[in-house]
């Protein structure tokens, strides 16, 4: 292995084996990886060494709501910037009424990844039908 | 007494199970139809899951568990489904009398002619662990804490240790850290996670929570509010904790998550009979209960893992409800029964445990779950003795309920009388 060569355990999640890969990366290359079942394996640990990302979800507190806003973003985000993400939510200011799907925070980061919203508020299915006889 | 209301299909319990049910009983002409739910709002549990996941298999997306839910709510507002919210079912009976109260319309009855059971299940507490020490606040199943924290936007802790590593748990682990509190440890006495390997890595690892397999709590401790627990190691054999291996820390919050039952107080009072492997009723390949006209579907059947097999399920329960009361709707026929289902060496909660008349499918769906690892794994299907199909599986583990397809021709031609599942390790 050369000096700049890096060893990294991983689990990969694409299904219930959760095989542990073993890869070796040298700069942004991927020298090896070890240890999978199948090809979901190879291309796991090629995503997750060079680009892991996630969707992130959290809540909003809002002022004339007891009820938080649950939110994500639109597509997953750069690992790293998961704190900076849930922060930039906190942060965000949000005025009723909201509805699933609104865009609560344009462009996070610049990632060109949208924050949207997860559930309305008020709650749109607080609704009751009686039934007649 | 208030007068008796007369509905074709009444569904009990309005989370994704329900409204599945609902919407195909529609689809398939029941306009006589009411979702009755206890909660302020429909959905069910997945109005407190914020977190992503679900719909991959149904949307092909990753959904949060409240847009899952919107989009079936949608469905049946769509078709101006009726549902009361607020409206909790505080009696069934066999012949699908049902008794209901809420704050809205009081004590309401209905006679249905079917029923479809969807209430989901609740988690074990506390007590059912029987965990020595004092007895203080700040100990709450996994899912009470997501709901104050999702729903009511307050956080339980600050320091926080989990017991059992099952998806509710691993899901609140990660979101107790987004709302700022320390996460120190998740304690499983299994030598393997019970959650989804996806939740091991993006809940626990991605924020550096020690998983700590072949450990529990040995006790609690705490005046008022929970000041520490202490952990062991367990014999891997015995499941006992090893002298020697006590660690105390130091925390304000344990959160369990250690398991799920169904909900079965209505199933038993409507005399419906419940398996001893799932907890919860005995049904048929069409979802129908040891009591005729009586359906179930969902969490309230078996645990799910994934919320996309709950729906699809429901769409069963939904469709056989209506060919009942097509079929039926004035006596009560005996069930004909082809053939029983058991489950094998290793494995547990079989459903369905029986298939019967009308079998209009061309595959039977079978959901188990393994009854501990098997890596690689097989299962094993046997028709009277005789070997109907093999599959193998890279890994089967208790933590993964399994699904398999068996062809219903011979079946439906009588030829077969039971059918035992299996599974062990592949051989090969
Ligand atoms: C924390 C957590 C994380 C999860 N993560 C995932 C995931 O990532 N991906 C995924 O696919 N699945 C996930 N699931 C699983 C999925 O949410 C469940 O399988 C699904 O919600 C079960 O649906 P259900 O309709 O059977 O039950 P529920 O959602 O529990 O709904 C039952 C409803 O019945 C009502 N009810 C009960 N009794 C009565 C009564 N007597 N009268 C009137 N109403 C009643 C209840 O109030 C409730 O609304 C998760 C579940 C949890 C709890
Ligand atoms: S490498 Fe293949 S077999 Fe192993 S966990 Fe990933 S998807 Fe499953």
């Amino acid at each position: 292995m050369s000096n700049a060569e890096q060893s990294i355990t991983l689990t990969c999640v694409n299904c219930p084996a959760g095989c542990r890969l073993n890869v070796v990366r040298d700069g942004d290359q991927i020298v090896s990886v070890a240890g999978y079942r199948c090809r979901q394996g190879i291309e796991y640990a090629h995503q997750e060494v060079m680009n892991p990302s996630r969707i992130v979800t959290s809540l909003i507190r809002v002022s004339g709501s007891s009820e938080p806003l649950s939110v994500k973003t639109k597509q997953p985000i750069p690992r790293h910037l998961i704190g900076d993400c849930l922060a930039a939510i906190q942060a965000s200011f949000v005025t009723l009424p909201v509805t699933i799907g609104d865009v609560i925070i344009e462009n996070v980061l610049n990632t060109g990844v949208d924050v949207i919203a997860t559930r309305s508020l008020p709650d749109r299915t607080c609704r009751s039908a009686k039934v007649k006889a | 007494m208030p007068k008796v209301t007369s509905i074709d299909i009444l569904i009990i319990g309005g989370g994704p199970a329900g409204l599945a049910a609902a919407v195909a009983a529609w689809d398939a002409g029941c306009r006589s139809l009411l979702i009755l739910e206890r909660d302020e709002r429909m959905g069910g549990i997945l109005q407190q899951c914020i977190h992503s996941g679900f719909g991959l298999h149904y949307f092909g997306e990753s959904l949060t568990g409240t847009e899952y839910a919107d989009r079936w709510i949608s469905q049946v507002e769509e078709r101006a489904i009726p549902y009361q919210c607020q409206t909790m079912v505080i009696d069934l009976t066999d012949s699908r009398q049902v008794t209901a109260v809420s704050p809205q319309y009081g004590l309401q009855r209905f006679q249905a002619g079917a029923i479809i059971l969807a209430m989901g299940c609740r988690e074990r507490p506390r007590g059912a662990l029987a965990i020595p020490g004092t007895n203080c606040a700040g100990i709450l199943t996994a899912g009470a804490a997501q709901r104050l924290v999702n729903l009511n936007g307050e956080i339980p802790g600050k320091r926080v240790v989990i017991l059992g590593s099952g998806d509710i748990g691993l899901i609140m682990a990660r979101r107790m850290v987004s709302v700022g509190a320390r996460v120190l440890a998740c304690v499983e006495l299994m030598p393997y996670s019970s959650g989804l390997p996806r939740n091991v890595v993006q809940c626990l690892q991605d924020f550096d929570i020690p998983l700590l397999l072949n450990h529990t709590v040995i006790s609690i401790q705490g005046r008022g509010r929970l000041s520490s627990v202490t952990i062991a190691q367990v014999d891997p054999e015995t499941r006992q904790p090893i002298s020697g291996t006590e660690r105390v820390i130091e925390c304000d919050t344990l959160l369990l998550s250690v398991g799920l039952i169904p909900e079965n107080e209505l199933s038993r009072s409507a005399g419906v009979l419940l398996s001893g492997q799932t907890q919860g009723p005995l049904v048929s390949q069409s979802m129908q209960t040891t009591v005729p006209g009586i359906f179930a579907c969902g969490n309230v059947l078996h645990v799910h893992d994934l919320v996309d097999a709950v729906s699809e399920e429901a769409v069963v329960a939904g469709l056989s409800a209506v060919r009942w009361i097509e079929q039926y709707h004035c006596d009560t026929p005996e069930e004909d029964i082809l053939c029983r289902l058991e489950a094998g060496r290793g494995i547990r909660g079989l459903v369905p445990q029986r298939i019967s008349l009308p079998l209009e499918t061309d595959y039977i769906v079978i959901h188990f779950r393994p009854f501990q690892v098997f890596q690689p794994g097989e299962i094993r299907v046997r028709a009277d003795g005789q070997t109907l199909l093999k599959l193998k599986r890279r890994v089967l583990t208790p933590g993964q309920e399994e699904t398999i397809r068996i062809p219903s021709e011979r079946i439906r031609e009588g030829r077969v009388q039971s059918i035992i599942i299996e599974a062990g390790d592949s051989l090969e």
